[in-house]
Formats: structure tokens, C-alpha cells, sequence
């Protein structure tokens, strides 16, 4: 995987500035939901379905597919809105998250939207079940080569399940999970700090004898690059832990972690999308 | 259909979790999607063969009830058929809410195995006894339930849940118990299984008729009581309920248009286990009088398995008890 050029990281930043555009959209309109974690894990998930992931949307079951596991489950905004902006189902659809019927759950359910690998909401699943997919890998040889990406929270690492994972993470040594860390300092009751301290994590985590690389999550060159970092370590796995902005993009809801589990009312939501408009260019920041 | 030997000198006693060992070796053989992981209890829950035979396909977990079940839902997600056992205390006492989101919900085809359930952990005293397993695992949406009676009955409901898309969860027992079924027992895909059915010497009625419905080893001591009863004039119909859920309701609707009084026997709290699902559905289709027998809202304690049976009430007399003092 080559580094990408400014002429990509301009298409990925349009991309992942019209999901984020969909993520307001569908919170406003469902009128719950996680605004924080899913603005600031655009880019990331926009990185991963335009550029790393071995993917078909149009065949989601295809078996030589690289596993998505979403392990925050509640972040599920962002997920639905990259999948349909990648061409699994139509965008139009991401108007009827957490409404009666609907196909996109508040969070994601296994079986009823085609291309979800695992049923996530309560925390601390997602890695053990990275884990079991590519231990089976394993068994088939990597035949075909696929990646495991399991996408965690940081409040997350706080239960227990999580570090049962890591030890068995280190115990079988899977280079072909990569797992992906949101480091945006909050969770429900405050900043991550203050709740339940988890640093240092880079610490802790080289302390498993993993491969840990810290990056900037909203650079696009950063993600892509400490993806292929992980592809190339073929002897233990990687974690990369992605320093992001909660709310990132809406400077209303940056940084502050009341924004972690509710959604925009019209009012924030207009305001909100008039301010992602303008990075686009069509309008002026404060104008409409 | 009673093994010949039961109830003569040559009575066989085996483990019900020697039963699971031997048929998931056979699933194995079978089937070379079938894996198993253990939680650091893998001679105690009989994988031991298992692991002998087919070593890359047994996972060693350390003792994480909870990351063993993602594990075994990541594998099933990939096409596997795993088998995931520890004591049930633990899984699925632990990792109650693992099972639920990510095997249940996710509808994989994950085979729980609960081992020392019941008060057969007997000395370990009541930490280890899990006697709430049925009502845990009954409760979830897709969960199948499995209470193997004895030896033959672990084997072959191993066997036969390695080959079904649904989750699954089985409840074994430590102690030897007597081997109930014949080895030419084949597994009638959850029908309930009439065992022994009470005949007058001199061709004539009992002054009345009961029904024992039971699951799991206890099923020998409600046989038991039926014998006793007899004798005095009570024909007990003595029947094996091996699965719970789905519950062979068809067959309760045929078996109370005759017998009037069901008695449900089990080792393990009368909430939640095979007494409340008979009651449940009977009282809705069909009341009769029904009696439950199980452990009444108590933990467990230490002592041998006889004892703790004295105890809680669980042995053939206590049955018999119950059933003179319900016809009487």
C-alpha cells in the first residue's frame, strides 16, 4: 500500500465530510443516538472502506472479505453511513436508523443489515470475537489473506472482557488483528481521566508485546500509513491507538463529552451541517 | 425404554460429562469444523479427549468466561461449530450477557457447555453449584436447552447438537450417576422420552395417576418413586424431559388428557427450570394440578451428593412424599 497523495487525501477529506454530513442527517432524524464518537471516527471508517478494507458492498458474504468488527456498537452512526455511502444499501435508507423496522438498529445487529460481521452495544465484545475469526484464519492457513479490524473505544477498555482479549491476543499472537483504538479522552460521565484513568495506555499496551503505533486519526496519510505498519509486522499484533476529536468537524460538539450520547435537535443539526458545508466550499462558513 | 441393567446388581454408573467427551470426540471425527476451547478446566469438563486428538483445534482460554464466549462467536461467525465449556457457575454464570448479545443475538451456532451443575459439585460447596443454569439459558431468544439424563444421553445429544445451526446449551453433572438408556439410544430430536409406565399386577386401575416429568440424573430417583408408589396403589408415569427448549408441547397436551396431576422433578431452583416451562405452558393450554420439585430459593452447601439430595429434598422418598400428600 503505497502512501497516499494530496490529490487522494483530498478525495477521502470530501468523502468523509459528506458521511459526516449523513451522520447528522439520520441523528437528527432518528432524534437519539451517539454524535461524538461517530463524527470523530469519520475519517478513520471513511479510510477504511474507500481505501484499506478488501471489500465487495455489493456481495457483502464474499468469504475472502477483510472482517469490519465494530466493538463499540453504539457508534453505529458512523458505521451505517460509511456502508451505505460505500454502496451496501442506499443512502436514503440511513433515514430510518433506530425507527420501528428499520434495518439500522440503534446498534448494529448481525443478520438483519447484510454486512455487519457482530452484534455489538454492550462493551468489550469486539476484540475477543476478532480474535476467534482469525484464529480460525489460522487453521485455513490465511487462505485466502484476510484482516481482522476491530474498532474499539477508549472508555471501553475498561472492562474486563477487554483485557482477557489482550492477554489472549499475546498468547496466540495474531499479526492479522488490527486493532484500531479511539482515543477521544471521553466516555458518559467525563473525560477518561477522571472516570477511570487508562494511561498510559501506549505503556500498557507494549507491555502485551504488541506492535503499538499512535496517530493523529483525522490524517488520512497517518491512518493509511500505520495500517500498512501493521500489515508488515508479521510477528505480533498491532494496536494503533487513534487520537481523535470527539465531535470532530462540529465545533459545537468538539471536545466536550456531553455530546457522547445525544443527538443534535434541528436547530444544532442546521447549524451543524451549515458548518460542514462550508469546508466543502459551496457556502460560506456563518452564511444560509 | 430402560437399560436392562437399571435397577438389577449390574447397575452401570457413569458421568454425564464423560457422556460430552466421548460425543464430541465423535462430533470431531465427524466433522472437521467442529472446535472446542476450554477455560483452564479441560480434564475436569472431559475435552481432554478432544484436545488429544484434534490439538489445533483446541483453544486453551485461561480461566476468561467472558473473552471465550467472543471467541467462540467470532469462529461460529466464520463457519465453525464451537464447543465452549468451564463449570456452569461460571460460563454461563459469568458471561451471561456474552452469550446473549453475541451468540444468541447473533443467532451462531456456539454449543455452551455447563459442567457441575446441580448440587453435583457436592464439596465444593454452593459457589460452584450452579442451580440457576436452566433458567439463564431459557430465557434468551434462540437458545436451544439440553439436560442430559445420564451417560448415553450426554454422548448422544453432543452428537447431535454439532450437527444444528443453533445455539445450544448443555447442562452436565459431575458426580457417577446410573446409565438410565440403553447404548442403542438414539436421540429423538427433543421428544419427551416415556420411561416407565405403571401396571397393575391384577390388570386393574390404580386409584390414581400421576405423571413425574423429569430431567438430568434425578430422572433415577423419580423412577425410584414411581416403584414406591406402586406399591401402594399410585400408577406414576415416569417421564424423561432431556430438552427444555424448544419444549415438546405436543406431547404434554397428549400425556394430561388422561393424567390429571404432573410432578416435575429437577436439580436446580423450581424458578425458571423444566417445573416452570411445564407450568407456564399447561396452566395457559391446558391447567391440571402441577407440583414442582427442585432446590425452593436456597444456595447450595457442601457435602456428598446423597446428603445434599436429603437436604433439598431430591431423593425418590421425598418424591413420593410429594405425591401422596398431592393425591391424598
Amino acid at each position: 500500500m503505497h502512501s497516499l497523495t494530496d490529490v487522494e487525501v483530498q478525495a477521502l477529506t470530501l468523502r468523509a465530510e459528506d458521511i459526516r454530513e449523513s451522520v447528522i442527517k439520520m441523528l437528527v432524524e432518528a432524534g437519539s443516538g451517539h454524535t461524538a464518537g461517530s463524527l470523530g471516527m469519520a475519517d478513520i471508517f471513511t479510510a477504511l472502506y474507500f481505501r484499506i478494507i478488501n471489500h465487495n458492498p455489493r456481495h457483502p458474504e464474499w468469504v475472502q472479505r477483510d472482517r469490519v468488527i465494530l466493538s463499540n456498537g453504539h457508534i453505529a452512526p458512523i458505521l451505517y453511513a460509511t456502508m451505505a455511502h460505500a454502496g451496501y444499501f442506499s443512502i436514503s435508507e440511513l433515514k430510518t436508523l433506530r425507527k420501528f423496522g428499520s434495518r439500522l438498529q440503534g446498534h448494529p445487529h448481525k443478520g438483519t443489515l447484510p454486512g455487519i460481521e457482530t452484534s455489538s452495544g454492550p462493551l468489550g465484545s469486539g476484540l475477543s470475537q476478532a480474535i476467534g475469526m482469525a484464529l480460525m484464519d489460522r487453521l485455513e492457513n490465511h487462505r485466502p489473506e484476510r484482516y481482522f479490524y476491530c474498532c474499539m473505544g477508549d472508555g471501553e477498555i475498561n472492562e474486563g472482557q477487554v483485557w482477557e482479549s489482550f492477554l489472549l491476543l499475546n498468547k496466540y499472537k495474531l499479526s492479522k488483528v488490527i486493532s484500531i483504538i479511539d482515543r477521544n479522552t471521553i466516555q458518559i460521565d467525563g473525560y477518561t481521566e477522571d472516570v477511570l484513568p487508562l494511561e498510559s495506555l501506549k505503556d500498557k499496551l507494549e507491555s502485551f508485546n504488541f506492535h503499538v503505533v499512535e496517530i493523529d486519526g483525522h490524517n488520512f496519510k497517518d491512518i493509511v500509513q500505520a495500517v500498512g505498519m501493521a500489515k508488515s509486522t508479521l510477528d505480533r499484533p498491532t494496536v494503533i491507538i487513534a487520537h481523535t476529536i470527539p465531535g470532530k468537524g462540529v465545533t459545537a460538539f468538539e471536545g466536550d463529552y456531553r455530546w457522547h450520547g445525544k443527538a443534535p435537535s434541528i436547530e444544532e443539526g442546521k447549524s451543524a451541517l451549515k458548518e460542514l458545508r462550508s469546508l466543502r466550499g459551496k457556502v460560506k462558513y456563518g452564511e444560509l | 425404554m430402560i437399560r436392562e441393567t437399571l435397577f438389577t446388581p449390574k447397575e452401570e454408573e457413569e458421568t454425564t460429562r464423560g457422556g460430552f467427551g466421548e460425543g464430541l470426540l465423535r462430533a470431531g471425527e465427524l466433522n472437521p469444523r467442529v472446535v472446542a476451547l476450554c477455560a483452564d478446566l479441560t480434564d475436569s469438563v472431559r475435552m481432554d479427549l478432544f484436545k488429544a486428538k484434534f490439538p489445533t483445534r483446541f483453544f486453551e482460554m485461561g480461566i476468561t468466561e467472558q473473552a471465550m464466549s467472543g471467541l467462540a462467536s467470532g469462529m461460529a461467525g466464520f463457519g465453525y461449530i464451537p464447543f465452549m465449556a468451564s463449570y456452569a457457575a461460571f460460563s454461563p454464570g459469568r458471561n451471561w450477557e456474552q452469550i446473549r448479545t453475541t451468540i444468541c443475538y447473533n443467532n451462531v451456532p456456539v454449543k455452551v457447555i455447563g459442567a457441575h451443575t446441580g448440587l453435583s459439585a457436592g464439596p465444593d460447596g454452593a459457589t460452584h453449584q450452579a442451580i440457576e443454569d436452566i433458567a439463564l439459558m431459557r430465557m434468551i431468544p434462540n437458545m436451544q436447552v439440553f439436560v442430559p439424563c445420564d451417560y448415553v444421553e450426554a454422548r448422544v445429544i453432543t452428537e447431535h447438537v454439532a450437527t444444528t445451526p443453533f445455539p445450544s446449551y448443555i447442562r452436565l453433572t459431575r458426580e457417577k450417576t446410573p446409565i438410565i438408556l440403553p447404548d442403542s439410544y438414539v436421540w429423538n430430536h427433543g421428544k419427551a422420552n416415556v420411561l416407565s409406565v405403571p401396571q397393575k399386577k391384577d390388570g386393574g386401575q390404580f386409584m390414581y395417576n400421576v405423571g413425574i416429568i423429569a430431567c438430568g440424573p434425578v430422572v433415577y430417583e423419580a423412577l425410584k418413586a414411581a416403584k414406591l408408589l406402586e406399591k401402594e396403589g399410585v400408577g406414576a408415569t415416569v417421564v424423561n424431559m432431556a430438552q427444555i427448549k424448544p419444549l415438546d408441547t405436543a406431547f404434554l397436551l397428549r400425556f394430561v388428557k388422561d393424567i390429571r396431576t404432573v410432578i416435575t422433578v429437577e436439580e436446580h431452583q423450581i424458578a425458571g427450570g423444566l417445573g416452570s416451562a411445564v407450568a407456564e405452558f399447561l396452566s395457559e393450554h391446558h391447567p391440571v394440578t402441577v407440583a414442582r420439585i427442585g432446590i425452593e430459593d436456597r444456595f447450595g452447601q457442601s457435602g456428598k451428593l446423597q446428603e445434599l439430595h436429603e437436604e433439598y429434598g431430591l431423593t425418590a422418598k421425598h418424591i413420593a412424599d410429594k405425591v401422596r400428600m398431592i393425591v391424598k
